[in-house]
């Protein structure tokens, strides 16, 4: 089968075979470690930094390659494969929410500052919208930003941010005006040690264990002037902007994922035997996975769909909407039906599909839940 | 010394791939099956990159024999660093034979000062083609070259390379594995060398290389434009899985487990 036909050309599916390799060495046999300990080395950036991996659709002044976003999409695809949601995240992250506001929204000085170094690796980033009072509502943001002289002094706090704990720098969303609602809004970048910043606590989670999450708060912080990222209240376009580069990305996570545990299922039983024959020979269980296979593929295509308009610079709010709802929901149906077919070995701790069924979950909640995502999809409907 | 070495890029089933023994019984179900070089190969090809760096340039030619899709056999050797490539348009069965007889022309045309092959190929094993070609060249060969271990540390950096070249480019130390050790040859130049699974770390296609690959020439010969008569003299005739294995069996204490391994299996 052809899945990338019309999407990916020759070098993209050579690419696909770097990231797989490197994959298969540098990540996969650390899964178990690196899960368990929740966390993972920083030397892991630093090696995908030196294979470029951070600077795919960034141009080569600033240290990236200048690839494109069909290069990037084979990464993060292929990434999701390594059987830890939460690394893939912890990387992933770092090519995209990390540094995609720097590339678009930042001027030269914070260019350098901030995306050269993260492109090479040497500094981690993070993204902080989500708040613990406020969830999906970015509008209605509590995090405040007032002027004082040339500095914003930050008031507030934030959770559930991806490399919070490791991060050099962080991109806050931050309310500049709080009366105006969404015109309030700007993003600005703290780093660490700024005092009065500081991590609160590093989340536990149900999966993507490996990945530092963490809640961060802003007790009179004060950040100089010119670490405004884009305009002074234009931050909700420049968030929104965002958004659906990321969600395409969690798409892609998720039919790359998806792919990794209906191989992991047919294998499985492919070599369990039971009642004096394969457990692959039942018919029941051949077409539960070829149900597996065509859900996978439709969720694949439609992500793909949303990643072509995209490449070609439409505004694909909706299509990304709709490619993150289905493609991730169909990773947790698969990694659920998955986790059936292992049967007893599907409940054991020792077998991948528990982690990948823990991980799915993920999906249709982070970087915007299903439900944000239908409402997106029915204010293009007009309603 | 600029030197010019060739290596090869043998198209083989993925070890990942699900390998299955077809209907016939002469050879293995095709469909589903993924492709990549041939590891031992792909060690070849960055020892090949290695060496060349080391005596300051050269060429790397990587040859390949197949249907045009080898192609993607030959643009990985190229993503790597090599500097072009050599296809020999051929469709069907192919034996050992055959596929050295055709890298003896291309060598006789390219003249180069060394080449370097996998020892065998995952797919068939046969661990020949080095050495029909070093016979039919008169060349000196050395097989299985090794090193002691695998992982690239700072501290097998600072090893001896299992392959060293004098500084005139007339002879060749090789460090070549064999049962329960290792063992140092020096071969006069021109040479085979066969690659073992321990030779080095092949480094990752990167994306400039991929990019850059693109655009190096690919030539194009047949087994007939090389005069090599492709017919084979070797054919499979039956292929078949390995008997599976039967169920153990649990004995309740070593006293039985004892008697089972002096009496019934005869072991001990």
């Amino acid at each position: 089968m052809s899945s990338g036909f019309g999407t990916f050309n020759e070098e993209h599916e050579a690419f696909r075979q770097t990231v797989r390799a490197w994959v298969q060495r540098e990540i996969v046999p650390h899964v178990g470690a690196w899960e368990e300990a929740e966390a993972f080395p920083r030397e892991l950036y630093d090696k995908a930094a030196q294979q470029g991996f951070f600077g795919l659709k960034y141009p080569e002044a600033l240290g990236g390659t200048g690839a494109g976003v069909f290069f990037e999409a084979v990464l993060h695809e292929e990434l999701s494969k390594c059987g830890s949601g939460g690394v893939a995240a912890g990387l992933g992250a770092q090519a995209t929410i990390a540094t995609g506001p720097l590339h678009l929204f930042g001027n030269d000085e914070l260019k350098q500052r901030f995306l050269v170094p993260a492109i090479r690796g040497e500094k981690i980033g993070a993204f902080a919208v989500t708040e613990p009072g406020g969830g999906s509502d970015v509008a209605g943001l509590k995090t405040t930003a007032r002027k004082d002289g040339d500095h914003y002094v930050l008031n507030g706090s934030k959770t559930y941010i991806t490399n919070g704990v490791v991060a050099d720098y962080v991109i806050v969303a931050v309310k500049t005006d709080p009366a105006r609602g969404h015109k309030g809004l700007s993003m600005v970048i703290v780093e660490k040690g700024t005092p009065g910043f500081g991590v609160s606590k590093k989340l536990k989670k149900l999966g993507w264990r490996a990945s530092d999450t963490a809640e961060l708060f802003f007790d009179d912080c004060r950040v100089p002037v010119k670490n405004l990222l884009g305009v002074e209240h234009d931050g909700f376009g420049q968030v929104m902007g965002n958004f659906v580069w990321e969600r395409i990305t969690l798409a892609l996570g998720a039919v790359g994922a998806a792919e990794a545990i209906l191989e992991g299922a047919r294998s499985f039983v492919t070599e369990r035997h039971a009642f004096g024959q394969r457990v692959s020979q039942f018919q029941v269980v051949k077409h539960q996975l070829a149900e597996m296979a065509t859900d996978l593929e439709a969720a694949r295509q439609l992500t793909y769909h949303a990643l072509r308009l995209h490449a070609a610079g439409e505004w694909a709010l909706g299509a990304t909407a709709m490619a993150k709802k289905v493609a991730t929901e169909m990773c947790c149906r698969l990694a659920d039906r998955a986790l059936q077919l292992h049967g007893g070995a599907g409940y054991m701790m020792e077998y991948d599909i528990q982690r990948h069924w823990r991980d799915a979950r993920l999906g249709p909640i982070g970087g915007g839940t299903s439900e944000i995502m239908n409402e997106i999809i029915a204010k293009q409907l007009g309603l | 010394m600029p030197i010019k070495i060739l290596v090869t890029a043998k198209r083989v089933e993925d070890y990942e791939s699900k390998i299955k023994v077809n209907a016939q019984g002469n050879g293995i179900v095709l469909e589903g099956l993924k492709y990549k070089i041939n590891p031992f190969d792909e060690i070849g090809v960055e020892e090949a990159l290695r060496l060349v760096a080391k005596h300051g340039g050269g060429e790397v030619v990587v040859a390949s024999v197949g249907t045009k899709d080898v192609h993607e056999q030959l643009r990985h050797a190229l993503a790597m660093g090599a500097t072009r490539a050599i296809w020999v348009n051929h469709a069907g069965p192919l034996d050992q034979m055959t596929v050295a007889g055709c890298l003896q022309k291309l060598i006789e045309k390219e003249k180069p000062d060394l080449a370097i092959l996998g020892k065998q190929a995952i797919d068939d094993d046969q661990n020949q083609v080095g050495q029909y070609l070093a016979e039919w060249l008169g060349w000196s060969q050395a097989t299985f070259a090794s090193k002691e271990e695998s992982l690239e540390s700072e501290a097998e950096k600072s090893k001896t390379p299992a392959l060293q070249l004098s500084a005139d480019a007339k002879t060749l130390t090789v460090i070549r594995e064999v049962d329960g050790g290792l063992e140092t040859l020096e071969c006069s130049m021109p040479c085979v060398v066969t690659t073992d699974l321990r030779l080095n770390q092949p480094r990752y296609a990167s994306l400039p290389g991929i990019m850059k690959a693109k655009s190096k020439p690919i030539e194009e010969h047949t087994p007939a434009t090389l005069g090599v008569d492709a017919t084979p003299k070797i054919t499979v005739t039956k292929m078949e899985h390995p008997p599976a294995r039967k169920a153990g069996i649990k004995v309740p204490d070593v006293a039985t487990l004892m008697d089972k391994l002096k009496n019934e299996a005869k072991v001990i």
